[in-house]
């Protein structure tokens, strides 16, 4: 991807796998296409005194240079659907074993994130509770409980390759397993009022030793 | 009427005579059952439209490349005014440019002179139509101007977002936002059924289903289209509409609603829309194609087939717009497959019309030019869509600018190229004068070049994560780059010299109406029947003894047989 956008998922190497698999097999036609048609336009340019033919494409041989063409699209297809689906399986339909689970909260116009807290269990007295920064740990997989108080929004992570849309009235569980440590962007990918552009978060993903510091210095901070 | 040829084939109802002479300029032109007159209101109507849309469009690439800059004729941007530019700018450029124009202008223009009837069969159901259909403009003007400023929630318009005034803070302005588009549904409802009836009833005698101009095929395919899909969106669109103004919970979960039912009857409509403005389009470029290249269309029956599965297929894939919406996710590998597969007949209607071209003749005349480009740049916009059906790589794509980009290479195509396209190779007939060759080429080359170097470099800052609708990149630093704002600049700049060089465009048909040389009745040597007539066609479009027979198809080019390298529909064998 342009402007240095690291793979920090597991799966974001994959998802850029398909974007490469597509782009190989339509660049290929789309370098064909276009090169036939520069040509013929090129090569049947109107010329004084020479009438243009007179095909009428029933023939078999005229015929075979859709007909083959036609084919090869279709099993261009195939490829292209099986390594989407594959993909598509591995980030959204199955749901890995899970290191440790948090929630995420969209509302006009922030991101609530509720982290587990020392004892590693959400919704008990320990969550820690905060606004625009999520705090994980690399190498490690988390499920996420997707939610929304009020329209729609949707929590996106260019860096991980990964969108979900958020909706009121459901909590949408998915995964993910960060692979790079550092400090990058969330997003608010679904228009959700005039707030959309400023509904940012950012993600800290911090190895072991740095989590365990900021999970105790947080539950300090929040401890009554 | 008269009456030794009503008889043979029955030509429309219009009621065509004498008298039509000593009309009041109001009743002619504004109040005219005339097909051509109607065509010509929906024709400058919807470019007029266009020029909001693309003014639109200016005001808000300025506030992206260079934010918090006051723009010259707008003023500061504010982010309520930006949703509301780019709901609109979407909104108007579908619903009241591309449909006005492809289907309504030229659908009334051309349907009725291309089969050789002297009118619509529902003369005054088409006034009705264009009547509505001027109101829904109005309504939709109207809605920028009311307190709280116009709708902002996208032209999809995503509820609960849409519903509530407390989430959008535009009361008035979403409601009139969606009677407006309901308006435009009738309006169109009503042509399409226009075209259909008179595509089936009033053909010419000798004119069979295969001697049907390509174009008269596309149009009334895409009002079958429109008129199977826009049921279950009005159904959405008063569920919705009860929403905002009676309070209901159709769309709200706190009341057993469900925000994800509009978008399937949203989606559902929306994606066959897609194929109701392309086939117009690709219509027009066929047409265009056959005449420049003195080709015969190789496999008319190919594309008109290869049009039917498209359309079909449409009703299958709308699921591709909600992989992450938070459908079940097993539902995703279906619609990737229905939506790879619609691939199959889109590229054989694309390889067919490449192949048109085999063995021609070719003239690059302005409209050649037009025609050409929009196989050069929807083509373009075809391949990018494989990364959006495709379920693992638009995981990462959705509501990313390579989505913007991948369908403003479709919808720019179909909507600009698409309308210059058939505006300048019919021009002659309409207006009885050919236009500037030079200067319709300067207008093309300014018009496509840049057009290149707008959405380009958003293909690229897509992949670089930047996501859709965002007012001002800089609370996110990783969109916030010099390297990023650079290439926004690129697209904004373009932009601005592509609009720039409309001013040709306008110029040109202005000078060449009032003093362009005589068309006279057929300066493109074509053999379809609008071009029998006197240019302008008069009221009836043939004197009524004069009303054509067919005795062949459309694409009858360098038949072999004859000196001349054209053989009109109507020459008698």
């Amino acid at each position: 991807m342009p402007f240095d956008l690291i793979q920090g998922s597991t799966f974001a190497g994959d998802i850029d796998g398909v974007i490469w698999l597509v782009a190989v097999l339509t660049g290929f036609w789309f370098l064909a296409a276009e090169g036939i048609f520069f040509w013929l336009i090129w090569r049947f340019r109107a010329k004084p005194g020479q009438k243009s033919q007179y095909l009428v494409g029933k023939e078999k041989h005229v015929k075979r240079w859709i007909t083959i063409p036609h084919a090869l699209v279709l099993v261009c297809d195939v490829f292209i659907i099986i390594g989407a689906v594959r993909v598509w399986y591995d980030v959204k339909q199955r749901l890995p074993e899970a290191d440790s689970t948090i929630r995420i909260i969209g509302q006009q116009w922030a991101w609530t994130f509720q982290h587990p807290g020392a004892d590693n269990e959400l919704d008990t007295a320990d969550d820690i509770f905060t606004v625009e920064d999520l705090h994980i740990e690399v190498e490690k997989t988390y499920h996420f409980r997707l939610e929304s108080r009020d329209v729609l929004h949707n929590f996106s992570v260019p860096i991980f390759r990964l969108k979900q849309d958020a909706v009121p009235g459901r909590s949408i569980t998915g995964w993910f397993h960060a692979t790079q440590a550092g400090e990058y962007d969330i997003q608010c990918a679904e228009i959700c009022g005039i707030g959309h552009g400023i509904m940012a978060a950012r993600i800290h993903i911090e190895d072991a030793t740095t989590h365990a510091a900021w999970i105790s210095s947080a539950s300090a901070a929040t401890t009554p | 009427m008269a009456d030794t040829v009503i008889d043979v084939h029955h030509h429309g109802a219009a009621g065509h005579d004498d008298h039509h002479h000593d009309q009041h300029w109001i009743v002619k032109y504004l109040w005219s059952t005339d097909h051509k007159i109607i065509a010509m209101q929906y024709m400058f109507t919807g470019m007029a439209m266009g020029v909001i849309g693309g003014f639109m469009a200016y005001v808000f690439r300025m506030q992206l490349a260079f934010p918090g800059i006051s723009v010259p004729g707008f003023g500061q941007v504010s982010p309520g005014e930006y949703n509301a530019l780019i709901t609109n700018h979407g909104s108007i450029m579908i619903f009241w440019l591309a449909m006005p124009v492809l289907i309504a202008a030229f659908g009334n223009y051309l349907i009725p002179l291309m089969i050789g009837a002297d009118d619509m069969v529902f003369p005054r159901i088409n006034r009705l139509s264009f009547q509505i259909f001027f109101i829904s403009v109005v309504v939709l003007l109207a809605s920028l101007f009311v307190e709280g400023g116009g709708f902002g929630g996208a032209w999809t318009s995503y509820p609960p977002l849409s519903a509530e005034s407390t989430y959008n803070l535009t009361t008035l302005g979403s409601t009139l936002w969606l009677t407006a588009v309901a308006l435009e549904f009738v309006a169109f409802l009503l042509g399409g059924i226009n075209f259909i009836t008179t595509l089936m009833n009033s053909r010419a005698p000798g004119m069979r289903a295969y001697d049907i101009p390509m174009v008269c095929w596309m149009i009334v395919i895409a009002s079958i289209l429109f008129m199977l899909s826009v049921g279950p969106l009005i159904a959405g669109a008063v569920m919705l509409l009860f929403d905002q103004v009676l309070n209901t919970g159709f769309y709200d979960p706190a009341r057993g609603g469900d925000p994800i039912l509009w978008q399937h009857l949203f989606w559902f409509f929306g994606h066959p829309e897609v194929y109701v403005v392309l086939l117009p389009a690709i219509g027009i470029t066929v047409d265009v194609i056959a005449t420049f290249a003195r080709k015969k269309l190789f496999g008319y029956k190919m594309v008109l087939y290869t049009a039917v599965a498209t359309g079909v297929l449409s009703f299958f894939v709308w699921a591709h717009h909600q992989f992450i919406a938070g459908i079940d996710p097993r539902m995703a590998n279906v619609f990737t497959v229905t939506t790879l597969l619609i691939s199959v007949p889109i590229a054989e209607m694309c390889f067919v019309i490449i192949a048109t071209l085999y063995g021609g003749s070719i003239t690059l005349t302005t409209p050649m030019l037009w025609a050409l480009a929009f196989m050069a740049e929807f083509l373009i916009g075809g391949v990018t869509g494989i990364f959006l059906g495709a379920s693992g790589a638009d995981i990462y794509f959705h509501d990313t600018y390579f989505v913007l980009a991948h369908f403003h290479y479709t919808f720019f195509p179909i909507a600009i190229i698409g309308t210059f396209c058939g505006f300048t190779y019919w021009f002659p007939k309409m207006f009885g004068r050919m236009m500037n060759e030079t200067l319709g080429k300067i207008h093309f080359w300014g018009t496509i070049i840049p057009f290149n170097f707008i959405f380009i470099p958003l293909f690229v800052l897509g992949m670089g994560g930047q996501h859709r609708r965002i007012y001002n990149f800089q609370h996110f630093p990783e969109l916030a780059t010099d390297q990023m704002y650079s290439l926004r600049q690129v697209a904004t700049i373009a932009l601005l010299v592509m609009i720039a060089f409309q001013a040709v465009f306008v110029f040109n048909v202005v000078y060449s109406w009032l003093k362009g040389p005589k068309a006279g009745k057929n300066p493109w040597k074509a053999n379809t029947l609008e071009w029998t007539t006197e240019s302008p066609p008069p009221h009836g479009n043939w004197p009524p003894a004069e009303l054509p027979n067919v005795y062949r198809g459309p694409y009858e080019y360098g038949h072999p047989d004859r000196e001349e390298d054209y053989w009109p529909q109507n020459e008698p064998a």
